[in-house]
């Protein structure tokens, strides 16, 4: 390798992951909606822009959503109650319609949140059209509200649709919707105040508990912006919200989500991509991605939950992992007879001077062994193992892989490498999976079991989907699976023995642990 | 020293009434036989009987419970893979790979005459330990071979058999080698699990060598289906595949 190819190489080796492919500079995010195999999502701009996707991992603009509304923009209620301006939209699909929310507003805090109504999101379907069914909520300027900002909530416990929105300016406020027109349910009914100093509200519900998800801080001033998510729960979905310390939300709490961290700053406006079968994530803005020069981008990432609380998890990145099974605690690996990495010592060091190791359980009671070390120069560290001492006694052909207890060996370290223009999944890339040091890459095999092949080729079974579930282990997914169109995750259906078969989130078997090496 | 107290607690009261000397803990077993001595009779192993009926299904959780174990082999007591595989793949009597023995046959080997036995389990596993010294066979540094037949009432494809072995052991399934667990270990259930296999209509045959360094040693075996849930609708049936002779 030239020397220029190697730095072109390490380049590429140490390029990190960012958020998302494509295009995906946007703010003040929809929730993304996934239609029709693909995932939309709406933001803030002249006529709302839209982006889609076909993998949740490269975006790409899809023009604007009010270039499908007759007349091209808001409608005259709505402006009249609000303004001109077109922001921060929420979405939700019930039954045949979608329901699209908007912010309308003026001068601020006079607002209002408009309503579309659609029956599709292909923009390339004949039935492709979004009707103004006029303003929701708004804000008369002097109130302690600023309607902008919706985020919309289905109660999976009921089949009740509520709204929350405000900004800073005074409350977030709560309404509930008539699921069959998307429009209020009793207008003539006040507003529930939920929370107070942030905007960017929307609420999720899991297990019980109803959970208020804000952004607080200040946006919209790229790497000093302090954007960041924060959250309380209640029992009822009218409140009240209170964060981890019992502080309710309307008098200013919230448990932190997510702050600035790595190379981005400021995430909010959050939403819930619940792709199903125990795997979540969540959506967010940044208000600055320090690897795009600055700008504003969308990101998809892990959601968790621990101790009744959404965490937010990170997208995986490069690096050496062990990979071990919340089953069997078993590591996968190469099936090569693994070489120990050190000598066969015992529980105590040999007399000074002679060979250390090899004292099994030590001798007599009194002897070094037995008792300990002698006085002497430390003895000295064992290197890591590296493939490349071991490679030369390794199989040339594809080679099986298996579980067996971690024990630091070449075979058994696995290198994570996002693979460039392979297409991707939401949150991330694909990756190769390869034994650290080498380019032997793990792959499905045409009787859905797994192999080691030789080299990487790029071949769709080599490809692999990482997601974080929600307890924060990962389910690993070949791209695809010769001779099947059935989509397979890696499982260890034995304590030495890894296969792959179709993910089910009650089990242990399908889920993996990324230890650092 | 822990795995080697395991297995010999069960015993340990019968090796003191026939030793005659007390078995401290950590310590191996005496002698089972002295030069120019007949070996002391033992007790039965506790765990294992002779069938007494013509067919045996699997247990609540699908393990097999009935075998053909021939007494042990002694090897030299290494379980590195390469070892176990060069060790398996010698030839020690005819018809290693192929050959469903019946309750008595002897074979020899290296001049010492074995013979297979029929045992049932009561456990979900067989307890080779219990078997090799209820015989005043050697339990350490040995290969155990074991055959078994399951009937199966009809094809069964995406199917899998799943063993745990202390220690190493490699299995095939009709001839074909399915699974090679290498190095000490214990009997975990569903640890080396094959790769999906079909059961035939009719007998199959299970064959294992298990190979043993020190301590305690035993195995489990079962078939899972496609959702990994134990397969119960075979049988064991040790004359599917001929009658006694």
């Amino acid at each position: 390798m030239t020397p220029r190819l190697l730095a072109a190489a390490l380049l590429l080796l140490g390029r990190p992951v960012l958020a998302l492919d494509g295009d995906p500079a946007l703010h003040d995010p929809s929730t993304v909606i996934q239609a029709d195999g693909k995932f939309y999502v709406y933001a803030t701009g002249g006529g709302l822009p839209v982006a889609a996707s076909d993998d949740g991992w490269t975006w790409h603009r899809a023009g604007s959503l009010m270039q499908a509304v007759p007349g091209g923009k808001p409608g005259a209620d709505v402006t009249a109650r609000g303004g001109n301006n077109t922001w921060a939209p929420d979405i939700i699909h019930i039954g045949d319609k979608y329901f699209l929310y908007y912010s309308a507003p003026g001068a601020q805090p006079k607002s209002a949140i408009g309503l579309l109504v659609g029956k599709t999101l292909d923009p390339t379907s004949p039935d492709y059209k979004w009707e103004d069914a006029g303003p929701v909520v708004w804000s008369d300027g002097v109130e302690d509200s600023n309607a902008i900002d919706p985020g919309v909530l289905r109660d999976p416990a009921n089949g009740t649709l509520w709204l929350t929105y405000g900004s800073y300016f005074g409350y977030i406020r709560l309404v509930e919707l008539d699921p069959r027109t998307g429009k209020r349910l009793h207008p003539e009914r006040k507003p529930i105040n939920v929370a107070i100093n942030s905007e960017a509200s929307v609420m999720i519900a899991h297990e019980g508990w109803y959970y208020l998800l804000v952004t607080h801080g200040s946006c919209c001033a790229g790497g000093n912006s302090s954007y960041n998510i924060r959250m309380g729960r209640a029992r009822q979905v009218t409140g009240p919200f209170l964060d981890n310390m019992g502080v309710d939300m309307l008098q200013g709490g919230g448990k932190l989500f997510a702050g600035a961290s790595g190379r981005h700053v400021g995430p909010g406006h959050f939403g819930l991509l619940d792709l199903g079968n125990g795997v979540q994530k969540f959506s967010c803005h940044y208000e600055a991605d320090l690897d795009r020069g600055g700008i504003s981008v969308l990101d998809i990432r892990p959601l968790l939950w621990r101790d009744g609380w959404p965490v937010a998890g990170d997208n995986v990145t490069a690096g050496t992992y062990e990979i071990e099974s919340a089953r069997t605690g078993t590591a996968l690996e190469m099936a090569v007879q693994g070489v120990p990495v050190s000598g066969g010592r015992g529980r105590g060091l040999g007399a000074p001077g002679g060979p250390a190791g090899g004292a099994g359980r030590g001798g007599p009671v009194g002897a070094p062994g037995a008792t300990g070390r002698v006085a002497g120069p430390p003895p000295a560290p064992i290197p890591a193992q590296e493939a490349a001492a071991l490679i030369g006694g390794w199989p040339f052909g594809p080679t099986d892989a298996r579980l067996s207890p971690y024990l630091l060996q070449a075979q058994q370290k696995w290198s994570l490498t996002p693979v460039t223009n392979a297409g991707g999944y939401p949150g991330s890339p694909y990756f190769k999976i390869t034994v650290a040091g080498t380019d032997r890459a793990l792959a499905a095999t045409s009787d859905a079991e797994l192999t080691v092949l030789p080299a990487f080729t790029g071949g769709p079974e080599q490809l692999w989907r990482i997601d974080q579930l929600t307890d924060g282990t990962y389910r690993l997914m070949p791209k695809a699976v010769p001779n099947t169109t059935a989509t397979l995750a890696l499982s260890a259906v034995g304590s030495s023995t890894p296969t792959l078969s179709a993910f089910r989130a009650d089990s242990d078997r399908h889920r993996w642990l990324l230890k650092t090496p | 020293m822990k795995k080697l107290l395991n297995a010999f607690v069960p015993t340990l009261g019968a090796l003191v009434v026939l030793a005659g000397s007390a078995t401290t803990a950590g310590q191996q077993p005496p002698p089972t036989v002295r030069t120019g001595e007949p070996a002391a009779p033992r007790p039965a192993a506790p765990s294992l009987a002779r069938p007494a009926s013509p067919t045996k299904a699997p247990d609540a959780a699908g393990f097999l419970q009935r075998w053909l174990v021939l007494e042990p082999i002694k090897v030299p007591g290494q379980l590195t893979q390469s070892v176990v595989q060069a060790l398996v793949a010698k030839e020690y009597f005819p018809n290693q790979f192929t050959v469903v023995p019946h309750d008595g046959d002897k074979v020899n080997v290296a001049d010492e005459s074995l013979t297979w036995h029929a045992l049932d389990t009561a456990g979900y596993n067989l307890n080779l330990f219990h078997f090799a010294y209820a015989l005043n066979k050697p339990t350490s540094n040995v290969l155990f071979w074991a055959v078994t037949v399951v009937d199966a009432p009809r094809d069964m494809t995406n199917v899998r058999l799943a063993i745990g072995s202390n220690a190493a052991s490699i299995w095939w399934l009709n001839g074909q080698e399915v699974i090679g667990l290498y190095n000490d270990r214990q009997a975990v259930i569903d640890d080396g699990v094959s790769k999906r296999v079909t059961l035939k209509k009719g007998p199959n045959v299970i064959r294992a060598a298990i190979v043993n360094a020190g301590g305690a040693t035993d195995f489990c075996a079962r078939f899972i289906d496609g959702n990994d849930a134990p397969i119960r609708t075979i049988v064991v049936n040790l004359k599917a595949n001929g009658p006694e002779r």
